[in-house]
C-alpha cells in the first residue's frame, strides 16, 4: 500500500479533495482541513466538479462503474499540485485502488499520475511539509483509531507525531488496535451482523481505555463507530484529526 | 432483507463456538506478533523476501516442476502427476492395491482434504486413519476442519470428551492430557498395523529433491516408522528453489502459524530407505497434485499460490473471528480461503463467488502474511470477476446510478442539496435497502450536503 513514488512538492498550492462523506455529512471536517492547510501557508484550491473517489463501486466489485467515477476524478483534479485528502481510505483509493482497477486500461498513466500527487492529510503535513510538532493546545484524553486503509502507509505514524506533540493532549492506547472497526464500505450493509459485531468489539476496547474523544483520520470509521454508539444510547464523542489540529490552533490563539 | 450467506452463518453461530474461534485466533495472532517482533528487527522485510522467493517459483513452475521430478527420481522416489482430485485419489488407491495394502495412517495434509482422500479410500474398502490429534477428532466426529493449522479451533474440550466417550475411547473425561493420552494409546497400535503412511509436503527443494514436513506431534514420523510405503501428496506450488531458502521459509512458517521458533518436528526426507539404513519405508511415492492450480496460475490471482498454509491470516481476520471457518463452506477458510476456494472451483466459481465479499478489506491479512500475498487486491479482483460474470450479490447496493451521479458534477451538487430530504423522512419510508441495513443498528448523521461548499464560497477573506 505504500505510496512511495510521490512527486516532490513545488510551492504551497494544493488541491483539496473533500471526500463525499464530508461533502454530504461532515462539512466541519472539510472546513478544518482548509483551515489547517492555510495555517501552514498553503493556498487551497477546491475543484468544484469533484464528487467521489470511486471507492464504493471499486469495493463493491463493480469496477466499470468505479472506473467511470475515477475518470471523472482524474479530469477534475488535473494539474500538478498535490491533492490533499482528509481520509486515509480515499487517498489509498487514489494511489492504490484506482491503479489496480486500471491495470488493463489505456489511461492507466493518468490514473497513476494522480496517485503520485495524492496525500492523506496527516502524511502531507508531516512527510510532505516536514512539520514534526503541532502548536496550540488541546486539553483532553483521546484514543486514536488507525484506519485500516492507512496500513503500510506513513499516515498513522504521522498522526501520532502530530497528536503526541499537542500541549495538553494525552493519547491512550486501546486493545486490539490493529483490528478493523467493521465499516468496510458496502460490507457494512451486506454483512450487517459481522460488521456491527466488529464495531461493538472496537467500541468495547475504546471505552475500556476511557478517552474523552475518539479520533481518526477517516470519517467513515468514525461514522460507523459513532453511529453504533449512538444507536445504543451511549454516544461516544468523536473528532477527525483535522478538527483536532484546527481546534488546537484555535485554543492556542493561533487562528 | 437478504444478506450474505456468511453473515447469516455468523449470526446463527453458537456463542460458545464463536468464543472458541475468537479466543483461539486472537491468542494465535498475538503470540505470533510478539515472537516475530521480539526476535527480528524488521520481520516485514523477511515477509517480503519470502514472498519474492515463492513468487519466483510460481512464475517459473514450468522449469521447476521437471527439475523437481528429476531430483526426486534420482533420489529413488516414484513420481506421479495428478491433474485432478480424482486422479490423485486413484493414484493412491492403485499404489495401495499393488502392494495388497488395506490400512493407511495419515499425517495432516491440506491437499488430501481438498481431494477428500480419506472418504474416497474408505469407500473403496480401505482404512485411512487421521493421526494428527485435531484431524483425528474431526474424523471420529464426522466433522470438517475449520482452520488450516488448528482444525478443531471451533470445538471445546467438553465436546471432544463427549465424542471420545461415544467412540469407545474411555469414559467421559475432559482433561486435555487425558484426551491426548487416550488418542496416543489408540493410535500407537494403528501405526504398527498400517501398511502405508501418507503425508503431505510443506516444501520440496528443487535443488536436492528433499521433501520437508513440519509437525508438532511427531505423528508423521510414526506414520513413516513402521510402514513400508510412504506416499506424499503435494501441491505443485510447494517448491522452493534451494535448500537454503528453507531457512527463511521454515522460520516464517513456524512463527506465523503457531508462534514457535521452529515446529517440534522438521523432517527432511531424501527418498526411501537406503541399503545402509536399518528401517523406514522401502518405497516412496510423491504425487504432484494440480487440482485447479494451473488455472489459478493462469489467472490474475496467481499470487495466492505463494501461500504456505500457516493460517496467520485466519487468526488476524475479524470476519473469520466472528464467522468461524465453517462459514466459508470450503477446505480453505478465512482470507486465503476467500481467494483460493472460489478459484479452485474452476467452472463452478459462482458457487463460492460470495466468499471474496466476506471482508471489510481491512488488509490485516496481508500485513501478517509470511509471503506477503496482497490478499485484499485479490479479493477485489474476484469481486470484479463475479460482477463481470453477472453474479448477483445479496445486500450489495447497485452502483450504476451512483456512478452516473458521481460523474456528473451538476447532478451531484443538486443531490447534495436534495439529500436533505433524508433528514425529514423516516428511514422506513426510504426505499433503499442499504440504508435500512445501516440504520437497523447504527444512526446516520444529519445530512449537511452543500454546507461546506457554501462556507468556502461565502467566507469573507482568503489568506
Amino acid at each position: 500500500m505504500l505510496n512511495t513514488e510521490r512527486l516532490p512538492l513545488t510551492g504551497r498550492r494544493v488541491q483539496l479533495m473533500a471526500t463525499c462523506l464530508c461533502d454530504a455529512f461532515y462539512d466541519d471536517v472539510a472546513k478544518a482541513t482548509v483551515q489547517v492547510l492555510e495555517h501552514l501557508g498553503c493556498t487551497v484550491g477546491f475543484p468544484e466538479a469533484q464528487t467521489c473517489c470511486g471507492q464504493p463501486a471499486f469495493n463493491g466489485g463493480d469496477w466499470p462503474a468505479s472506473r467511470k467515477v475515477v475518470r471523472h476524478t482524474v479530469k477534475t483534479f488535473a494539474g500538478d499540485e498535490p491533492v490533499i485528502v482528509p481520509s486515509g481510505s480515499c487517498a489509498a483509493m487514489l494511489f492504490h485502488g484506482a491503479p489496480l482497477e486500471f491495470e488493463k486500461e489505456s489511461d492507466l498513466p493518468a490514473v497513476e499520475s494522480l496517485g503520485k500527487r495524492a496525500w492523506e492529510l496527516g502524511d502531507f503535513i508531516v512527510n510532505g511539509l516536514g512539520v514534526k510538532a503541532w502548536p496550540g493546545r488541546f486539553d483532553s484524553t483521546i484514543a486514536f483509531h488507525r484506519s485500516c486503509h492507512t496500513r503500510g502507509t506513513a499516515s498513522s505514524a504521522a498522526a501520532s507525531t502530530l497528536l503526541g506533540s499537542i500541549a495538553g493532549l494525552k493519547v491512550v492506547e486501546f486493545g486490539e488496535g490493529e483490528q478493523c472497526c467493521g465499516f468496510g464500505g458496502t460490507f457494512s450493509v451486506s454483512f450487517p451482523n459481522i460488521s456491527t459485531a466488529m464495531g461493538n468489539l472496537k467500541l468495547e476496547h475504546v471505552r475500556a481505555a476511557k478517552p474523552d474523544i475518539l479520533v481518526s483520520g477517516d470519517m467513515s470509521c468514525l461514522m460507523h463507530m459513532g453511529g453504533l454508539a449512538e444507536k445504543e444510547g451511549k454516544p461516544l464523542k468523536n473528532m477527525h484529526l483535522a478538527q483536532m489540529l484546527r481546534d488546537a490552533l484555535k485554543n492556542g490563539g493561533l487562528i | 432483507m437478504k444478506f450474505q450467506q456468511i453473515d447469516q452463518f455468523a449470526a446463527e453461530l453458537r456463542a460458545d463456538t464463536r468464543a472458541a474461534v475468537y479466543d483461539g485466533s486472537k491468542k494465535g495472532h498475538e503470540k505470533r506478533t510478539k515472537l516475530l517482533f521480539d526476535e527480528y528487527p524488521d520481520p516485514n522485510r523477511l515477509r517480503v523476501l519470502a514472498g519474492q522467493v515463492k513468487q519466483h517459483v510460481i512464475e517459473n513452475l514450468d522449469t521447476y516442476l521437471p527439475a523437481v521430478e528429476a531430483k526426486l527420481k534420482a533420489n529413488g522416489v516414484i513420481v506421479h502427476w495428478a491433474a485432478t482430485a480424482d486422479a490423485a485419489n486413484e493414484t493412491v488407491l492403485k499404489i495401495m492395491r499393488a502392494r495388497g495394502a488395506t490400512k493407511m495412517v495419515k499425517a495432516k495434509t491440506m491437499v488430501s482434504e481438498e481431494t477428500e482422500l480419506a472418504h474416497f479410500l474408505e469407500k473403496h474398502g480401505m482404512e485411512a486413519l487421521e493421526t494428527d490429534l485435531g484431524e483425528f477428532i474431526v474424523q471420529i466426529d464426522h466433522d470438517h476442519p475449520s482452520h488450516i493449522v488448528k482444525p478443531i479451533i471451533h470445538k471445546n474440550r467438553r465436546e471432544i470428551a463427549t465424542s471420545f466417550e461415544k467412540n469407545g475411547l474411555g469414559a467421559y473425561n475432559d482433561d486435555p492430557q487425558t484426551i491426548t493420552r487416550r488418542a496416543r494409546q489408540f493410535l500407537r497400535h494403528k501405526y504398527l498395523e498400517a501398511d502405508v503412511g501418507l503425508t503431505g509436503g510443506n516444501f520440496i527443494s528443487a535443488e536436492s529433491g528433499r521433501l520437508v514436513l513440519v509437525t508438532n506431534e511427531g505423528n508423521s514420523r510414526f506414520c513413516l516408522a513402521a510402514t513400508k510405503c510412504h506416499i506424499a501428496m503435494v501441491g505443485i506450488e510447494k517448491i522452493v528453489p534451494r535448500d537454503r531458502d528453507l531457512a527463511l521459509l521454515l522460520n516464517l512458517l513456524a512463527r506465523s502459524g503457531t508462534a514457535q521458533d521452529l515446529t517440534v518436528y522438521t523432517e527432511f526426507i531424501s527418498g526411501p530407505k537406503s541399503a545402509t539404513q536399518p528401517d523406514g519405508p522401502e518405497e516412496m511415492h510423491v504425487i504432484l497434485v494440480d487440482n485447479g492450480r494451473t488455472e489459478v496460475l493462469a489467472s490474475d490471482c496467481r499470487d495466492i499460490l505463494r501461500c504456505i498454509r500457516c493460517g496467520a491470516c485466519l487468526n488476524v481476520c475479524p470476519v473469520y473471528r466472528q464467522a468461524s471457518g465453517h462459514a466459508y463452506r470450503s477446505v480453505y477458510p478465512g482470507p486465503v480461503g476467500a481467494v483460493l476456494s472460489p478459484l479452485l472451483m474452476g467452472d463452478r466459481f459462482k458457487e463460492k463467488a460470495d466468499l471474496p465479499k466476506a471482508s471489510s478489506l481491512c488488509g490485516a491479512c496481508q500485513e501478517v502474511c509470511p509471503v506477503n500475498i496482497p490478499i485484499p487486491d485479490l479479493l477485489l479482483r474476484l469481486r470484479d470477476k463475479g460482477k463481470q460474470e453477472g453474479l448477483s450479490s445479496p445486500g450489495t447496493p447497485p452502483m450504476g446510478a451512483w456512478a452516473l451521479l458521481a460523474s456528473q458534477p451538476l447532478a451531484w451538487k443538486a443531490s447534495l442539496i436534495g439529500g436533505r430530504l433524508m433528514n425529514y423522512l423516516p428511514t422506513k419510508l426510504v426505499p433503499v435497502p442499504a440504508l435500512r441495513a445501516w440504520e437497523a443498528k447504527r444512526t446516520l448523521p444529519p445530512w449537511r450536503g452543500g454546507e461546506f461548499r457554501k462556507w468556502l464560497h461565502n467566507r469573507p477573506t482568503k489568506p
